[in-house]
């Protein structure tokens, strides 16, 4: 019964010094869901990313990666156990080209660790997946450029490209549609939807579109704690959940 | 494809070749000097340019190097181990990453300001010891060996300071295509990605603390070979060798170059070493002159001649220097005018401060005359505001020469 | 135990003088993020600056001139200098402040030479204020005392009590939100990065004379310094208090110990044998061993507590 949850958070606290932001926070994620947390801002929607993704410590509770606990480890330790995340704010490596942020990507996934005996050109099967994951974004033509002369959507779709890059089963991605047009909005849900086919999928999204189209299943964040979990149609139908959130925010 | 290797075959032939043109003693000494400093900058550039980690002690593992190097030499003379004199720059390699992976896991957990801090109090710690332990640092006079070994591999004595020329060539070509190669391994590009972005690496799997700390050793290892050949080269190495000050050097010459291209600390390096043995000859201000260099780079240059290049690389391709050309020799004129100014004044300056009769007649550029009189002031002063003045529309007028030119390369597009 | 009170009130002259010097430092860094490696050289051009007003027209203007001549020529070293390369970040900033150190000593030694200046302690202020038990005590000293702690007081009561100065302490910690609120942020900088050199120059008026004044003495001081702010905690000022305190009473303790291993096993019964290992180890004497130990504590504390004493932020 377990191992069909991929991902556990089991009371799962965090103070900054006195201010309490995340307040007992109980989500079991299943195994090959596409789970979205939606919330108010401020609501600690990205905290709760930070803290699975082991870049804050916890002040309480425990977090189980397929069940294993990966609480109090390291972001690269909780990345090599099948865990990866993506960025609210565009987070790549910008002097390099998208082929080289790709292949970066890749680097560990594909058991090269710290190897300076290697040669990048020489390894027909890194650059041959790399290529490919590239042509799978859409962005072949673009492959040379440097990431910082990309376009801001550009960006964003190598944000997730990168994130999944290295075959993590357990994929988070924060607001991965922030800022883009309806149009571009669309393409990276397709991109989504694809990028998770057979795997896990946690993402943090203020596109309501963009939730009820994609999550099997939502879970609701207010003040640091979850007020529901549950599918889109309950969600939209909770009581609750309206008042606290839809209601204000945002009509549905 | 020959022309991507065409650097690889020209550089050994130059290197073969330019000893025998100039072939004065005092031109061996600076080219050895010159092919030494491009191994040590490339080494530090693995550091600061490649891994983003400045570092204000790099010469601890270059000086090590040398100090075991010539330890290595006495050993050999004394017939205590065997290694032919070829060899003994792997032995400062060797010892220079021993060094590195003993001092860098510390200070490799850190980054940025911190590990620069980190850097700078560990070259200290070292250059403390110095005076503790004298048997091996040998004191205030250093440690001195002979080179002329009985091993050798090819036969060569090493008596010349050309044979000595041509060993340290070749272990230049073979570092420098080594730490060239590294650049495009895994470690290699995983230490551009921490100095990019050091918050994202770790969600790529890497641990940032090891790429940081397994390039430091490898920085470490060049660095000693560096120092073995600089052993070689003058048979003594002293405790100068491995303090701030050879570290500073070093951090000089590599940003002078620019960090951001490979071949940017081999520029500097070279640029450098002729700057520094040709200005000690000439003016006690030669320091002063090297650190305004430093700091004109770093205030409007930050790339070093390197950047400065590349960023003309299109315009030479799309064959538009010639429109740049002669906007820049009027900077280059009126530059040479306000630098011609100050350099009066410093070298008057100089003069009154530190000769030993500051009231007797100085002599510049062959014309002799008194420091303390107010004509080479005024003269001075002169110059440097006639230069400023000239300068200033000059450096408007190429702003704008480049924004034409950058319209005419888009259109082009 | 004569030792043990002229010691620790040496330590306690050392200290507050390495502090005067730290303090500044940590500010600017705690508020800029920049580590000013010129820190030291504002130091030695306080203590030349001091020197040459003291010659002109005494020892007490130049108290007050040199400082503010210092805090003057930082302020504006940062409006013309630092300004320009910020955009290059920190490690851009690092290295302009190297080469400047490396330009300050360059420019002392183009006006004043290479040798160390003939400066002294104030006759007025030459005399012997007490005896420890067999000992003088120079009067000088407590004279340094007195200044480096009325300047504690009020750089403590300038951080607490006056505006700029609680906007500096936001500073320290939400220089966006600062900036937000109206206030003008690089203004501040200039103002704390002038301050902090005029601190340092301070420090050298009133150290240049109980020290040495020579174009080496930043060299000699600086590191010791920057290891202060690494053992205090980056940006914390009580770190830095204690770390310097602690650092000059380390290296002032020192010099009164000439044991050394060798005598540790002879206490034990040990005997050496002729040609031991390492055989410089065994004879260091901790008397010797001064200049070693505040590197020595820097490492110790970067495996022990990196954060260093006081520090919140890691790196």
């Amino acid at each position: 019964m377990t191992n069909k949850i991929a991902l556990n958070l089991v009371d799962v606290e965090k103070r900054f010094g006195e201010t309490e932001i995340i307040r007992g926070v109980n989500l079991a994620v299943k195994r090959g869901e596409r789970h979205a947390v939606i919330g108010p801002n401020g609501a600690g929607k990205s905290t709760v990313f930070n803290l699975i993704s082991g870049y804050y410590p916890l002040t309480g509770g425990k977090i189980e990666l397929n069940s294993q606990e990966i609480n109090g480890l390291e972001p690269f330790q909780i990345n090599r156990l099948g865990l990866c995340r993506s960025f609210q704010v565009t987070n790549l490596f910008a002097k390099m080209s998208v082929f080289e942020n790709v292949r970066c990507a890749l680097l560990w996934s594909e058991g090269y660790k710290y190897s300076f005996w290697h040669l990048m050109v020489r390894q027909k099967k890194l650059n041959k997946k790399a290529e490919e994951i590239i042509e799978q974004l859409n962005m072949s033509h673009r492959s040379k450029i440097p990431v910082g002369e990309l376009s801001y959507a550009e960006q964003r779709t190598l944000e997730i490209g990168i994130t999944v890059a290295g075959g993590a089963d357990v994929i988070l991605l924060d607001e991965p549609t922030a800022g883009m047009s309806k149009s571009e909005t669309e393409q990276a849900v397709e991109l989504m939807k694809f990028v998770s086919e057979g795997k896990t999928l946690i993402v943090v999204e203020h596109d309501m579109g963009v939730v009820f189209d994609l999550a099997d299943r939502i879970s609701v964040l207010v003040y640091g704690k979850i007020i529901a979990t549950d599918t889109p149609d309950n969600i939209r139908n909770n009581k609750a959940v309206q008042e606290a959130y839809l209601g204000e925010e945002e009509e549905v | 494809m020959v022309k991507r290797y065409s650097v690889w075959i020209a550089a050994p032939v130059l290197l073969i070749v330019l000893p025998q043109i100039f072939d004065s003693g005092f031109a061996i000494t600076m080219m050895s000097e010159m092919c030494i400093a491009i191994i040590f900058a490339l080494s530090y550039n693995m550091l600061l340019g490649q891994g983003g980690m400045l570092s204000f002690g790099h010469a601890v593992f270059y000086g090590f190097g040398g100090f075991i190097s010539i330890h290595a030499i006495n050993l050999v003379t004394d017939d205590i181990i065997v290694i032919p004199l070829e060899l003994i720059p792997l032995v400062g390699g060797i010892a220079g990453f021993f060094f590195a992976i003993l001092l860098g896991y510390i200070s490799t957990k850190k980054a940025g300001t911190t590990f620069a801090l980190i850097s700078l109090g560990l070259v200290e710690l070292v250059v403390a010891c110095v005076l503790l332990f004298p048997s091996f640092f040998g004191g205030e006079e250093g440690v001195s060996g002979d080179r002329m070994l009985d091993y050798s591999i090819t036969g060569i004595g090493f008596g010349k300071g050309v044979e000595v020329f041509y060993l340290i060539a070749f272990w230049l070509m073979v570092a420098t295509a080594l730490m060239y190669l590294q650049t495009q391994t895994p470690l290699g590009r995983m230490a551009n990605a921490v100095r990019d972005n050091p918050e994202r690496t770790p969600f790529v799997g890497y641990n940032i603390h090891l790429v940081r700390f397994f390039q430091f050793a490898l920085s470490g290892f060049f660095a000693g070979i560096a120092g073995g050949l600089l052993a070689i080269n003058y048979e003594i190495v002293n405790s100068e060798m491995i303090g701030a000050l050879a570290s500073g050097h070093v951090l000089l010459m590599t940003y002078i170059g620019g960090v951001g291209h490979f071949f940017g600390p081999i520029l500097g390096a070279v640029l450098y070493t002729f700057l520094h043995l040709t200005l000690v000859n000439i003016t006690m201000a030669g320091q002063l002159y090297l650190g305004v260099l430093f700091i004109i780079i770093i205030l409007w240059a930050p790339n070093g001649m390197a950047g400065i290049l590349m960023v003309h690389q299109p315009v030479w391709r799309a064959g538009l220097f010639k429109e740049l050309l002669p906007t820049y020799l009027m900077a280059l004129g009126a530059g040479l005018v306000t630098f011609f100014g100050a350099l009066i004044l410093v070298e008057v300056n100089y003069h009154l401060s530190l000769s030993i009769e500051p009231d007797k007649p100085m002599q510049l550029f062959g014309v002799e005359f008194l420091a303390n009189s107010w004509p080479p002031w005024l003269f001075s002063i002169a110059l440097m505001a006639a230069g400023y003045f000239m300068l200033r529309p000059i450096i408007r007028k190429i702003g704008l020469k480049w924004d034409e030119l950058t319209q005419v390369m888009q259109g082009g597009k | 135990m004569e030792f043990y009170v002229i010691s620790l009130l040496n330590s306690l002259v050392f200290g507050m003088l390495l502090f005067m010097l730290s303090s500044g430092l940590t500010l600017i860094f705690g508020m800029m993020g920049v580590l000013n490696f010129a820190h030291a050289s504002f130091y030695m051009l306080g203590a030349y600056l001091g020197y040459q007003v003291s010659v002109f027209i005494g020892f007490w203007p130049a108290l007050v001139i040199a400082p503010i001549l210092v805090g003057i020529i930082g302020a504006g070293i940062e409006r013309y200098g630092l300004r320009t390369v910020h955009k290059y970040g920190h490690v851009a900033e690092l290295l302009f402040t190297f080469g400047l150190a490396f330009m300050i000593e360059e420019l002392i030694l183009l006006i004043w030479g290479r040798v160390a200046l003939n400066y002294q302690v104030p006759a007025s202020l030459d005399f012997t204020i007490f005896k420890l038990f067999e000992s003088d005590f120079p009067a000088y000293r407590v004279f340094m005392l007195v200044v480096s702690v009325t300047m504690f007081v009020a750089l403590y009561l300038m951080l607490t009590r006056t505006r700029t100065g609680i906007i500096i302490q936001a500073a320290l910690t939400h220089a966006e939100g600062v900036g937000m609120l109206g206030h003008n942020v690089p203004r501040v900088f200039m103002i704390v990065f002038g301050g902090g050199s005029a601190l340092a120059g301070l420090a050298g008026v009133i150290g240049g004379n109980y020290l040495v004044t020579s174009p080496s003495m930043a060299i000699l001081l600086g590191p010791i310094v920057f290891v202060v702010i690494v053992v205090g905690g980056m940006g914390s000022l009580t770190g830095a208090l204690i770390a310097s305190l602690l650092i000059a009473a380390l290296q002032t303790f020192a010099v009164g110990y000439d044991y050394s291993l060798v005598d540790l096993l002879t206490l034990f019964n040990i005997e050496l044998g002729s040609e031991p290992l390492f055989p410089d180890l065994w004879r260091i004497k901790i008397e010797n061993t001064g200049p070693l130990l505040p590197y020595l504590l820097m490492v110790v504390m970067l495996i022990f507590r990196p954060k260093g004493i006081m520090g919140e932020r890691e790196s």
